[in-house]
């Protein structure tokens, strides 16, 4: 164990802030993190063993206690309970004779909840040892456990039906399945890897790149919005003589899966944009961060790193050109949504807890041990990269006013074909709802822009996705009117903010659990209208945390009490705001009994 | 040499060093802006929130901003008053706050600021947690009900090698402040009391000792928080 531990450490070379990938690394040899682990840990590093569970403590994926030779994740999302996560759920506990949240006495399996892994097309689904297992059902739930229980390794209980496209491929053999259901003309057209790279180191110095994005009208693809040639342009222009770019694959926003689709299937061209991205700024270093959730993918991505660098494209003299270096290199997080707030996200591949900084500085100025960093979306490289090779004016062609080109979304929910979509700005929710298939008077709501966006009802969906109007980073939940939209939607979502806080800031860590409290009362039937002007008021308070989850952590509730007001009502209206539910007989019921008997 | 800025807090013209924390500029002109996680000489971390004001228009901290030419701030808005006082009550709702038996009530700034605020009860539900007092360590006591995770003794407080020896735990609703058993192991009895001074409530104390100054001499027995500044 000792040897394992000090072999892991000698690979990052003692470094503390690759203190992520020794926990990961340790925990993937040895199980889990035990107390003496962590001592080891401690020593090996010379950091205080409280700042190791400082960042262990954090991520939801770390554990330090056994976790089951199969450690079974089943994804909790609104989606996966929409398509039997309960029946799912009972299965499995019935099977391994345990409860979710508990491991075997043999130790040999643990069962275990968590929030959405990015399968929302082909749900329900879970992890198991890291592996998704989608669309499941009881009886394959019921073979898993009784594979499990005659020792079979994670290949065999998954089988060889594995999904199409590069999901089939040999370093990856995953059983997800791609379901892109409409390619564009931007993300998804016809690439040949390289082209960029050749194109600009034949005629475009950095300057050009930064000119030719910020023609283009490019903006961040992460939700944001933030116009991605500034940012840039001012990276460009910081100080300092090593800059990193950021490829931020911590799609962590339920009922999100494009990414998790364009890095399996087009991971060169994520690549590429990141070193046109290098080039343009002056960095010589490119970080991924994977989220956890996706750390399947790790070694195919490897691989394909690998093969940039034997085709030129990455490492030294990059196209030939002497002074191009770069490199990248992949960062998995452990299990923490706010660790896709781009600050998070730096401090956490800094091997530190996901809490996102104060701004001013930003990372642009200083980011990724305090150098100037660009942290961008994966699809946003991706379009920078068909931006270099036809041009802004080509581009500009597609789209809206304010949102120029095309947009990937991930549509799921009550509908016949979830999964990508690629179009132009300027759909209505109308489109896409019938390009999914969703018939319009059976759906109740849609939930745009994941649960920190909004859930909207039938009056907007003629709403056109685009910044000026529906802004998104790229989700749309479908609901259908036979769902429960406060128990199976609102309460889903704001139990998931209560556990994705970081807890750094007062207003996010304590109304959080007090919006999931009284959503559950309201669900529970003892919901007075006075809660409901409650949610509606104080939802004010968050506006002022420090980071986007903080601010947008009520949005389910008080979207949906906006746009479904009526439902809300409707579950409150038997209960009146005083305590004459208070019956004084009912209440001394027991005593009066007892003092009957003497 | 350095510059001197010119901006105005609430139409007020204030003049203050450049790039000086902006609570602190306020302070030297004499505007208490209320703070729970702030401290003077260690770094900012805005965790509590408390202390934001508009600046030109957009919420900011005051303790993670720096002061800059014309720059135009508003901090007393009934907003953002409301938002201060919501802050503490959601803070006395979270953790299990008795300040008749606790040995900081007179000292204790998130009291102090109830009192400022005039807030007799919560609006928000209380939680009533159940959070353990620590009493392990061979100096120190570390309340949990108490804590408000403000984070000044993670900043503020390090060992003689400069190592830290309070850390956050976990996230969210559970967040939590652990003390290293190691590097907090040989403290002297000065940093000790630091500990415990520069934590705002009664969540540190030092074992076997307290406070000195009886209640009745205590700094908000009688004055309201920030009066000091406000009435120079």
């Amino acid at each position: 164990m000792g040897n394992t531990i000090n072999a892991v450490i000698k690979k990052y070379n003692g470094d503390e802030t690759r203190l992520m990938d020794i926990l990961l690394d340790i925990q993937t040899e040895l199980g889990y993190i035990s107390d003496w682990t962590i001592e080891q840990i401690s020593k090996a590093l010379d950091i205080p063993t409280v700042e190791i569970i400082q960042t262990l403590s954090f991520y939801h994926f770390f554990h330090r206690e056994p976790k089951g030779k199969y450690t079974i994740y089943l994804n909790d999302s609104v989606v996966s309970n929409f398509y039997g996560k309960e029946e799912v759920k009972k299965v499995f506990e019935e099977e391994a004779g345990i409860k979710f949240g508990q491991v075997t006495p043999d130790g040999l399996i643990g069962l275990f909840e968590t929030a959405c892994i990015g399968m929302s097309d082909q749900e329900p689904a879970a992890l198991i040892n890291e592996q998704p297992f989608p669309s499941l059902t009881p009886e394959k739930a019921r073979k898993i456990i009784k594979m499990m229980k005659e020792g079979k390794s994670i290949e065999d209980i998954k089988g060889n039906k594995y999904g199409e496209g590069n999901n089939s491929h040999y370093l990856m053999r995953s059983l997800v399945n791609n379901n892109i259901q409409e390619r564009g003309a931007v993300i998804f057209s016809d690439y040949t890897p390289g082209d960029a790279i050749k194109k600009v180191v034949k005629e475009l110095s950095s300057t050009d790149i930064i000119e030719e994005i910020k023609k283009s009208y490019l903006r961040g693809r992460g939700g944001a919005g933030f116009p991605t040639g500034l940012k840039w342009e001012i990276a460009r222009k910081a100080q300092g003589d090593i800059k990193y770019i950021f490829c931020n694959a911590d799609e962590g926003e339920p009922g999100t899966f494009k990414d998790r689709v364009i890095l399996t299937e087009l991971p060169k061209l994520v690549f590429e944009g990141m070193i046109i991205a290098g080039y343009a700024v002056g960095a010589k270093y490119g970080i991924l961060y994977l989220r956890n959730e996706y750390r399947y993918m790790r070694e195919y991505l490897e691989h394909v790193l690998q093969e940039m660098r034997d085709d030129g494209l990455l490492g030294k003299f990059i196209g030939g050109k002497k002074g191009f270096d770069f490199d990248i290199r992949i960062q998995c997080g452990a299990g923490a949504y706010v660790c896709g707030e781009e600050s998070a996200l730096i401090e956490s591949a800094e091997g530190k807890r996901g809490e996102p900084r104060d701004r001013p500085p930003f990372p642009v100025e200083s980011g990724y041990l305090n150098r100037p960093t660009v942290v961008n979306n994966v699809e946003t490289f991706c379009t920078a990269v068909k931006i270099i090779l036809n041009g802004a004016e080509w581009y500009n062609r597609m789209g809206t006013k304010e949102s120029r080109g095309t947009k990937v979304l991930s549509v799921s929910g009550d509908c016949e074909r979830p999964g990508i979509y690629e179009v132009e700005w300027g759909f209505s929710v109308n489109d896409i709802l019938r390009k999914a298939g969703a018939k319009t008077h059976e759906v109740l709501a849609v939930q745009v822009g994941g649960p920190s966006g909004s859930c909207i009802s039938e009056k907007e969906f003629n709403r056109i996705l685009a910044y000026e109007d529906l802004a998104t980073g790229g989700s749309l939940i479908i609901i259908g009117k036979k769902r429960n939209l406060i128990k199976d939607v609102v309460l889903n979502f704001q139990k998931f903010f209560m556990e994705e806080s970081c807890g750094s800031c007062v207003p996010c860590r304590v109304l959080t659990v007090i919006y999931k409290n009284i959503i559950e009362k309201i669900v529970r039937g003892e919901g007075r209208s006075s809660d409901i002007e409650n949610l509606q008021k104080w939802a004010v308070f968050m506006k002022n945390n420090r980071c986007g989850l903080g601010q947008t952590a009520t949005n389910p509730t008080i979207t949906a009490i906006k746009n479904f007001k009526f439902i809300f009502e409707e579950s409150v209206k038997n209960n009146s705001e005083n305590f004459y539910s208070f019956n004084e007989n009912e209440a001394v019921k027991e005593y009066v009994e007892i003092f009957n008997k003497k | 040499m350095s510059t001197f800025v010119k901006f105005i807090i609430d139409g007020k013209i204030c003049l203050s060093e450049e790039g000086k924390q902006l609570i602190e500029a306020a302070k030297e002109n004499d505007i208490y802006i209320p703070t729970l996680c702030n401290y003077p000489g260690i770094p900012p971390k805005g965790s509590c929130r408390i202390c934001t004001v508009l600046i030109n228009n957009r919420p900011a901290t005051a303790c993670t901003t720096k002061v800059t030419e014309n720059m135009d701030i508003k901090t007393s808005t009934p907003e953002l008053e409301d938002f201060r006082k919501a802050v503490i009550e959601l803070l006395f709702s979270e953790g299990n706050h008795f300040c008749p038996s606790c040995e900081r009530s007179g000292n204790c700034e998130l009291q102090a600021l109830a009192y400022r605020y005039k807030i007799a009860v919560s609006r928000f539900p209380y939680f009533f947690p159940e959070r353990s007092v620590e009493s392990w360590h061979p100096k120190l006591i570390k309340d949990h009900n108490r804590c408000i995770l403000c984070k000044r003794c993670i900043r503020g407080i390090k060992n003689n090698d400069g190592k830290t020896i309070f850390a956050y735990g976990r996230r969210g609703q559970y967040l939590e402040i652990n003390i290293d058993p190691e590097t907090s192991k040989n403290i002297s009895d000065e940093l000790a009391e630091q500990a415990m001074n520069i934590c705002p409530v009664g969540a540190i104390l030092v074992k076997e000792r307290g406070f000195i100054t009886p209640i009745g001499k205590r700094k908000y027995d009688y004055n309201i928080i920030g009066s000091e500044i406000e009435n120079q």
